[in-house]
């Protein structure tokens, strides 16, 4: 049997969680506009080039940082145009700023660095890993909560901004207000434009770190289409969470968890095409639970309000 | 008293081309409740959209406080202290009654944080003054109806509102929530506030309002003082043509049972009875009016008489057939007619035309297909005719629905319905949210019906009417008959009114009376 509890597998489980969950976050800030950002995929994996590219040639990390942010915002930012602007359907043109990472980053890759396949050329910088002052000292909990990278850090940090931004700020309740009823929010002057526009900057700054967690603290160095449908599960997370940043992080853990399952699977020597298919096949389980789930919910909010009116009665 | 807005010779066109507003004056003073009433399409909501800044005159000018403002946005208007109370309430539903009523001008803390504690301090606050029973801390998703409407107006009011425009607030409220509204309103007019009243209910406008401007085919036919007008008067204005007050009906004859209703019983997925063992049944050749609060199971009366619900128990024939589990295409090919609540939703395809509205329940029939080609000629004589024959105010036939005013759109859905030579009309609010003189149409229309053999279910919200245009009445309370008026033009609203309460009921024997063999 595998031996799911041991501390290292939690730690995995953390490890494999940070990047979905960043992009889960980002797309929590986004639906709560109103605005669903299906292009996370292209984001991530734009952020995680431009972040390797930069650092390695400024060998500066926050430069790359920077580098990576700065790539991720600019597809953010193409989509909004899109969207927003030229009033296109954003799930068209999500889809198409993703397909056009996949190739783009390939192609500026191979200019670069003139390989097809992976930046191994190019000396990028990493986000450092960081012990934990007496948190490591404790068994287990130390193993599994200590020594993670940076980004994870933050990934758990910014689980608490989001929920800060959006429910303690007055720019967060405006958020809401135009994702809910935009024609509300525009009568009594909020620019819906504008706030759905710094939701998707917004969303691109974050998700550039899930990006760049792949490429430069994950693994060392950028490949291929290595976002892998990450940007889609973090948009499944944020779905079964109700775009709530609490649901969404113990979503974004559940399908962190799957993943990390598929690995341990994988030492068990199941043929890795099955494995590869854990992650995708649990978020579409757990969509189809969680569509359950809501369903009863919402027959038994309509129980409740027949009571309540009845008593009115 | 002194003027506070003054909208001189206003003149919109649309792109479109359509004339909303011609040269209208329109002026109103400090303190008054003024309605603005008219006919669907008379104008009355361009002129106030273009007082909130939403829609912007092709010519003409406001002048507000003697000076002349443009408004290119509502914000513009609110900043002046316009306020403008939209039908559809302009709520976030997840947000609480105070995030609601401070939304766009929130109180702040340091650093962009809102200062939740104030902005429920200022909605207690506000409420308080104009005495709004309200919970600062509910969620809007809670409240009902009446209560997300003092929200609005406490909205405006919190953003300074002087000048107030109501655009039928009391299309939605139950009678006893318009007389808290009217309570309010008077309130407001004490404090200094002025408000415009969009209506069409002219029992209200007699009621509430000071004076009176009347809209008609988007120019304005006068301004009088409300009490020196009938409401004869105002409706002659309205449509300028004499409107008949007694509907000229005479008494029913009916003959034998058409639709014959038995221990039927509508339970929910949660086990509670919506419809708890109703018997009756409509004859042909008589007008039975169904009344009650909303949701005592007057829609899902309506519903399993249609098809769009299946019984729970019981049986429902239609000239003897039994109509159980039959599709409701089959309930209609017996002859039934449904003139549906919802006329958007039930009634009409919005962005398809006229014609094809009215084609879509006759598409198949074979003196309009040749094979499996439509003969699209003489649909088309067809669909001009009916435009003609019901009056449906409309450049073209192929006009999208859309386009049409709810009248209109109402004059299209009854075209289509009463064409079919109906043996059975469902009429579920067939006048709701219309113009008197649609509204007669289709009342007389109804009455011609009935007098052809036809038998009519006539479900209704507005009780004049439904008093008005029934030859029997039966009152449901909670999923039940609880009461049978033979003849309803006996019956006062008092009386009904405490059978729809509750109050009272009848007798087992005598609710049974409202079957016939």
């Amino acid at each position: 049997m595998i031996n799911l509890l041991t501390p290292e597998f939690l730690f995995t489980v953390i490890r494999v969680t940070t990047p979905i969950l960043l992009a889960a976050m980002a797309a929590v800030i986004c639906n709560k506009a109103g605005v669903v950002n299906i292009a996370l995929e292209g984001i991530m994996l734009t952020s995680a080039l431009t972040g390797v590219l930069i650092s390695g040639f400024t060998q500066n990390l926050w430069l790359g940082a920077l580098g990576g942010i700065v790539g991720g915002v600019f597809i953010a930012f193409l989509l909004a145009y899109f969207a927003l602007y030229l009033k296109t359907d954003i799930i068209l043109g999500g889809i198409a700023l993703n397909l056009l990472t996949v190739g783009g980053t390939v192609f500026v890759m191979f200019a670069i660095t003139g390989d097809k396949g992976a930046t191994n050329s190019v000396r990028s910088l990493q986000f450092p890993s960081i012990n934990i002052p007496f948190i490591q000292d404790i068994p287990i909990i130390g193993q599994m909560l200590s020594g993670h990278n940076l980004l994870t850090y933050l990934a758990i940090v910014m689980v608490f901004l989001v929920y800060f931004l959006l429910y303690k700020t007055t720019f967060g309740l405006r958020l809401r207000a135009v994702g809910e009823n935009p024609d509300a929010a525009s009568s009594v002057g909020i620019d819906v434009n504008r706030i759905q526009l710094y939701a998707l900057l917004l969303s691109g700054v974050i998700a550039s770190f899930g990006g760049m967690y792949m490429s430069m603290a994950y693994l060392k160095v950028f490949t291929t289409n290595m976002v892998a449908g990450r940007g889609y599960i973090a948009l499944a997370a944020a779905a079964m969470g109700q775009a709530n940043p609490v649901g969404t992080s113990i979503a974004s853990l559940l399908f962190g968890f799957m993943e990390s399952f598929g690995y341990q699977l994988q030492s068990r020597g199941i043929p890795s095409q099955f494995i590869n298919m854990v992650p995708y096949v649990s978020t579409i389980i757990g969509l189809v639970l969680y569509a359950q789930y809501r369903q009863r919910q919402i027959a038994k909010k309509k129980i409740q309000k027949i009571h309540e009116e009845e008593v009115k009665a | 008293m002194q003027e506070i807005v003054r909208m001189v010779d206003i003149l919109k066109v649309y792109p479109n081309g359509i004339v909303a507003n011609q040269k209208v004056n329109f002026s109103i003073v400090e303190g008054e409740i003024h309605a603005l009433v008219g006919e669907n399409g008379a104008g009355k909501s361009t002129l106030m959209k273009i007082l909130f800044g939403i829609e912007q005159p092709t010519e003409g000018s406001i002048v507000l406080n003697g000076q002349e403002v443009k408004f290119s946005n509502p914000q513009e208007a609110i900043k002046h202290g316009i306020g403008m109370v939209h039908q559809h309430f302009m709520l976030v539903p997840s947000l609480t009654v105070a995030e609601n009523i401070v939304l766009g001008d929130e109180p702040k803390k340091a650093g962009g944080l809102l200062d939740i504690q104030k902005a429920i301090a200022d909605t207690a606050e506000i409420a308080k003054r104009y005495h709004f029973d309200i919970d600062p801390k509910a969620k809007v998703e809670d409240c009902s109806v009446g209560t997300k409407q003092k929200i609005e107006i406490l909205k405006a009011l919190f953003h300074g509102a002087k000048v107030l425009i109501l655009d039928e607030p009391t299309a939605v409220l139950t009678p006893q929530e318009t007389s808290e509204l009217f309570k309010e309103l008077m309130l407001l007019k004490d404090k200094g506030h002025t408000i415009v009243f969009i209506s069409h209910k002219l029992n209200e406008v007699k009621e509430i309002t000071d004076r009176i401007t009347i809209m008609r085919a988007g120019k304005d036919v006068g301004t009088y003082d409300t009490d020196k007008v009938s409401k004869e008067d105002i409706s002659n204005l309205m449509v300028g043509r004499e409107i008949v007050w007694d509907l000229d009906k005479s008494k029913a004859e009916p003959r034998d049972v058409a639709v014959q209703v038995e221990n039927v019983t509508l339970v929910n997925e949660h086990k509670r009875k919506l419809l708890d063992d109703v018997n009756f049944s409509i004859r042909k050749g008589e007008i039975l009016g169904v009344v009650g609060v909303e949701g005592n199971g007057q829609r899902e009366l309506v519903d399993v008489l249609t098809g769009l619900q299946q019984a729970s128990l019981g049986t429902i024939t239609i000239n003897g057939e039994n109509i159980q589990r039959y599709s409701i295409r089959k309930i209609r090919d017996l002859g039934l007619s449904h003139i549906p609540e919802d006329r958007m939703t039930l009634g009409v395809a919005e962005y398809a035309s006229i014609e094809e509205n009215l084609l879509s329940i006759y598409f198949d029939k074979p003196e309009f297909l040749n094979g499996p080609f439509m003969k699209l000629k003489q649909i088309n004589a067809w669909a001009k005719e009916k435009v003609v024959d019901y009056r449906v105010k409309t450049g073209s036939e192929k006009t999208p629905v859309k386009m049409l005013s709810g009248g209109n759109i109402q004059k299209v859905v009854v075209a289509r319905e009463f064409s079919n030579n109906p043996k059975v009309i469902i009429a579920d609010q067939p006048t709701r949210g219309i113009d008197v003189g649609a509204a007669q149409f289709i009342h007389k229309k109804l009455i011609e019906l009935r007098d052809k053999g036809c038998a009519v279910l006539l479900v209704s919200a507005d009780l004049t009417e439904v008093m008005d245009l029934s030859d029997s009445l039966v009152v449901f309370y909670n999923g039940r008959i609880v009461g049978y008026f033979e003849d309803a033009s006996l019956l006062s609203e008092t009386e009904l009114g405490l059978y729809m309460l509750g109050l009272k009921a009848q007798s087992e024997a005598e609710i049974r009376r409202c079957v016939y063999a």
